[in-house]
């Protein structure tokens, strides 16, 4: 038989008649009408929910999962934040604690979150595409969808989208924040969060406008070559510049150099010296005694800093500074730059000079020992100009006759949500958004030899800290409901009058915050008017001596006049009261002998208060509180009636725990602290 | 199908080498020693976020028959659920091995092996405990960090000196001791941090935290410390004490 007669039979036998001819239509009809249905029988989703119902047939709560258990697709549908998840399909077990030792997915249990799993779906804070029913659609990025799961390490982002506040579970993301604003990143990129708020850089880079008075050429050009072989520290970036262009930009910018205020301090020839060796002995007396290392570390023998990060490192500042240079600074540091965070200490002449002849010590023979410049021209002084408008110095510094860039760095305000067809891939990197920005800080000029950004000294969790706030900025973040967007506090609040311009010039707000605008370094200020007595106040600022013996970073002596301390006092006893202050609210007649003896009783015992706190030199060791032994001289006894009955109300955020004392055991303490009045055993201690 | 030929006879090349692509390179180190011990270094018991990598390298030594650290010894380094980079290192000239780890996105304790081939034949292998915290473990972890561990860690670092030796017996336990809080239930923990130590008449060292701390704070301080317990914790413990 023939292929052909074969192929004749078949069909004959199919549509020989017209009943076969129906027939065979209508079982073809049922066959691709079943398609559909069986490829949903055998689909994922009903794969895990079999096996799930296995799984929990075994359990000892069988009876009470398999009652919980909805069969189905299902579906977290939240309109207002445009959630359509589908997850719990396969991840049954989200809500079944019980299962808490199971340890493969999709059946393990949420670990516990801060918010509701129908309130908010799955998908903003874990990405991946929602409405998928297939494991590769819903987790993976596919044509048709870009955005894949977040990786864990990346999770606090997500947080980010909604709150701008500083959270206790996202310290990755809070550090991100941080990051961005203090390596000045936001100097160059835009990067406005959800709630509207722009990040503001907190990093003051210094003015170069009278650079020249400052420092060498040669030190400029080795700075611009290397700014990490001069401090370890130092925050500015890596440009990367051949020899050429670190030399004409050092030109450039000696030759656009103008005189500051300070030129004009005439330097006094009576001013007396000390010579290096005097210096290097007297020195780390005075250096220590003025506490200039609550801000400025210096490099120990092994390499390690020691003091802190608020501003410039000072291991080789002999090798950076003009002496004339810093005998003015030293007196007034608004004068050279007026933005700076340095206070205007009011040192005596010996002071000055004893410092800057020590500070000039510090001295890298090495440092510049191989910096031989040829003579700055007035072509190199032009392509240095041009360098340094490219390369957008000006976003940071202020510079004569270059004009602060506006716009200079891609808006980063959406980089979270950025499409992944625009972004230009290393080879070999995994293709995704985190490793994209991560990378991109990392080495930035690997993505393209001739793109500006520079390279930061950063450690691998900074960088991941930063991308982790990076990728905070979607474009979902923005479509929110505003109902659920918490903005951070921002208060510009800076005091006013005399005593205001005072605190300006000591730069208070450097270290101390007051109304929630300053640094975190010391005690917050803007109850301390209703806290403390104006006596010890007066006597503080005189001679200021630390309250916490463990502290290392100590308020400086600013060598105040007596009518400076005065005002200042008189400002903060009266601006600074705690709100809803009562002075009435003790009766200061029964805090007698008595009470005294009581609450010291319920001081040791009850409470053992000296665990955390010294109120005798002579048998308590507490090193947590501050000191207590003069607390009688310090502070209020309404204030410390308070505090005892509510530190939180007082100081929020404050470590102090609240015994939720009575209102006698809170007085009868009272009654105990304010009769430690004894003198400061020595001085300093 | 002399053109079906010829599309195959171009394109079985760039297939086959397309092939090549997805094979994984295994690092063909080859150990130059073969030790006969294994021990930790530093890095163990690390504490970080899910999915985070671990601040600290670990770092393992081998050693030879006489007990000194060995050059040159092949450690490998795995573990379910969590990733070793480098996953195989030969030891350095005083016998340790060093690798960075990265947590799982799971919240649990992982393990993670580091073994060597012994010069006798055989392995001989470490495990180490790596710890994922969960958000809630996160949080509580902060939280320790600000209020609790002045006292209960007798480690000073630069920003922070511990008062653990300035106070009086009975010393606070550390909270990754196991065996002293695994037996503690979470009602008695709760009791402790909320009203003090006197209140299941401990050391009134211990101060009330329930006006400083939330009820939510609390659970995620215990949720830490149940953690980072060493020996680690299960909950069966707790109630079989508890009904004894």
């Amino acid at each position: 038989m023939s292929l052909q007669t074969k192929v004749k039979s078949i069909l004959s036998f199919f549509a020989g008649t017209p009943a076969r001819r129906f027939a065979s239509v209508s079982v073809l009809l049922a066959v691709v009408s079943a398609i559909a249905p069986t490829r949903d029988l055998f689909s994922e989703w009903r794969h895990y929910q079999r096996e799930y119902r296995q799984l929990i047939a075994q359990r000892s709560d069988a009876a009470r999962l398999e009652k919980r258990l909805q069969g189905g697709i299902q579906q977290i549908w939240i309109p207002e934040q445009r959630v359509v998840d589908r997850c719990t399909t396969c991840h049954l077990a989200l809500q079944e604690n019980s299962l808490a030792d199971e340890r493969v997915q999709p059946f393990r249990p949420h670990p516990p979150m801060p918010h509701a799993l129908n309130e908010f779906g799955c998908v903003i804070c874990h990405h991946g595409q929602g409405a998928a029913t297939t494991v590769k659609e819903a987790h993976y990025s596919t044509k048709a969808w870009e955005q894949p799961i977040l990786p864990a390490r990346y999770l606090e982002a997500s947080c980010g989208q909604c709150h701008m506040e500083q959270l206790e579970g996202t310290p990755q993301l809070n550090a991100g924040r941080r990051l961005l604003a203090r390596y000045g990143c936001a100097h160059c990129h835009a990067i406005t969060q959800p709630d509207g708020s722009l990040i503001m850089p907190v990093d003051e880079p210094p003015s170069l406008e009278h650079v020249a008075e400052k420092t060498s050429r040669e030190w400029l050009y080795a700075w611009i070559k290397n700014p990490q072989a001069y401090a370890v520290s130092a925050t500015m970036p890596n440009f990367r510049f051949n020899d050429q262009e670190a030399a004409d930009i050092a030109n450039f910018l000696i030759s656009q150099s103008t005189p500051s205020e300070n030129s004009k301090i005439a330097l006094a020839g009576n001013l007396h010296m000390p010579s290096p060796e005097q210096a290097a002995v007297d020195g780390p007396g005075l250096y220590g005694q003025l506490f200039c290392a609550s801000c400025h570390a210096v490099q120990g023998a092994k390499g390690n800093l020691m003091g802190g990060d608020l501003a410039p490192e000072l291991t080789r500042v002999g090798s950076k500074v003009k002496a004339d240079w810093l005998l003015r600074w030293l007196r007034v540091p608004q004068g050279y730059d007026p933005k700076t965070r340095m206070p205007r200490y009011r040192y005596d002449d010996k002071q000055v000079a004893l410092l800057s002849a020590f500070l000039l010590g510090k001295k890298d023979d090495e440092f510049l020992a191989n910096v031989h410049l040829e003579a700055s021209d007035a072509q190199s002084v032009e392509r240095g100009k041009k360098l340094t408008a490219d390369y957008g110095c000006a976003a940071c510094h202020r510079i004569n006759g270059i004009a602060p860039p506006d716009g200079f760095a891609p808006d980063l305000s959406r980089i979270g949500s950025k499409p992944l067809f625009q972004v230009g891939f290393l080879r070999g990197m995994p293709e995704t958004l985190p490793d994209y920005i991560s990378g991109k800080i990392r080495d930035p000029r690997a993505f393209g030899p001739a793109l500006k950004m520079p390279r930061f000294t950063l450690a691998d969790n900074q960088v991941e800290a930063l991308t982790t706030a990076l990728l905070a900025q979607t474009d979902s973040a923005v479509t929110m409901p505003p109902e659920l967007v918490r903005s951070a506090p921002r208060a510009k609040y800076h005091p006013g009058g005399d005593a205001g311009r005072l605190m300006e010039d000591l730069r208070c707000q450097s270290c101390h915050g007051i109304n929630g605008n300053g640094g975190d370094m010391a005690p917050d200020l803007t109850r301390e008017g209703s806290a403390v007595q104006r006596a010890w106040l007066l006597e503080f600022m005189r001679n200021p001596d630390t309250l916490r013996p463990a502290l290392i970073r100590r308020m400086p002596k600013f060598n105040l006049s007596e009518e400076e301390i005065r005002n200042l006092s008189d400002y903060m006893v009266t601006a600074y009261q705690a709100p809803g202050y009562d002075a009435k609210a003790l009766d200061v007649h029964s805090l007698n002998g008595e009470a005294a003896a009581r609450g010291k009783e319920l001081f040791y015992s009850k409470y053992a208060c000296q665990s955390c706190h010294i109120a005798d030199y002579k048998r308590d060791k507490g090193y947590v509180g501050p000191a207590l032994a003069d607390v009688g001289d310090r502070l209020t006894p309404v204030w410390i009636f308070k505090w005892l009955k509510d530190p939180k109300a007082l100081t929020p955020g404050t470590v102090m725990p609240s015994a939720n004392l009575s209102d006698e055991e809170a007085r009868d303490l009272t009654a105990f602290l304010i009769t430690l009045r004894t003198k400061r055993k020595g001085n300093g201690q | 199908m002399k053109r079906l030929v010829l599309l195959l006879s171009f394109a079985l090349p760039w297939w086959i080498a397309g092939c090549g692509k997805n094979i994984s390179k295994v690092p063909s180190l080859a150990p130059r020693a073969y030790g006969s011990q294994i021990v930790e270094q530093s890095g163990g018991k690390q504490a970080a976020g899910v999915g985070a990598r671990l601040a600290d390298p670990v770092v393992v030594q081998v050693n030879g028959a006489d007990g000194n650290g060995l050059a040159g010894a092949l450690v490998t380094f795995r573990g379910s659920g969590l990733t070793a980079n480098p996953a195989q290192v030969l030891t350095d000239e005083s016998g340790q091995a060093s690798t960075v780890v990265q947590l799982g996105a799971i919240p649990l304790s992982y393990e993670l092996i580091a073994e060597t081939p012994k010069s006798a034949g055989g392995i001989a292998s470490i495990t180490l405990r790596e710890i994922a915290l969960s958000y809630q473990e996160k949080v509580g972890k902060e939280i320790s960090e600000k209020y609790c561990i002045m006292c209960h860690d007798p480690e000073s670092t630069t920003e922070r000196v511990s008062n653990f030796d300035n106070l009086s017996p009975p010393a606070p336990h550390l909270f990754s001791d196991g065996n002293a809080l695994n037996s503690l239930s979470d009602a008695d923990l709760t009791k402790i941090i909320a009203e003090g130590g006197p209140a299941l008449g401990r050391s009134p060292q211990t101060p009330a935290y329930r006006n400083t701390l939330t009820s939510t704070e609390i659970k995620a301080v215990i949720a830490y410390m149940r953690a980072i317990a060493d020996p680690p914790y299960s909950p069966q413990t707790t109630k079989q004490r508890g009904d004894d």
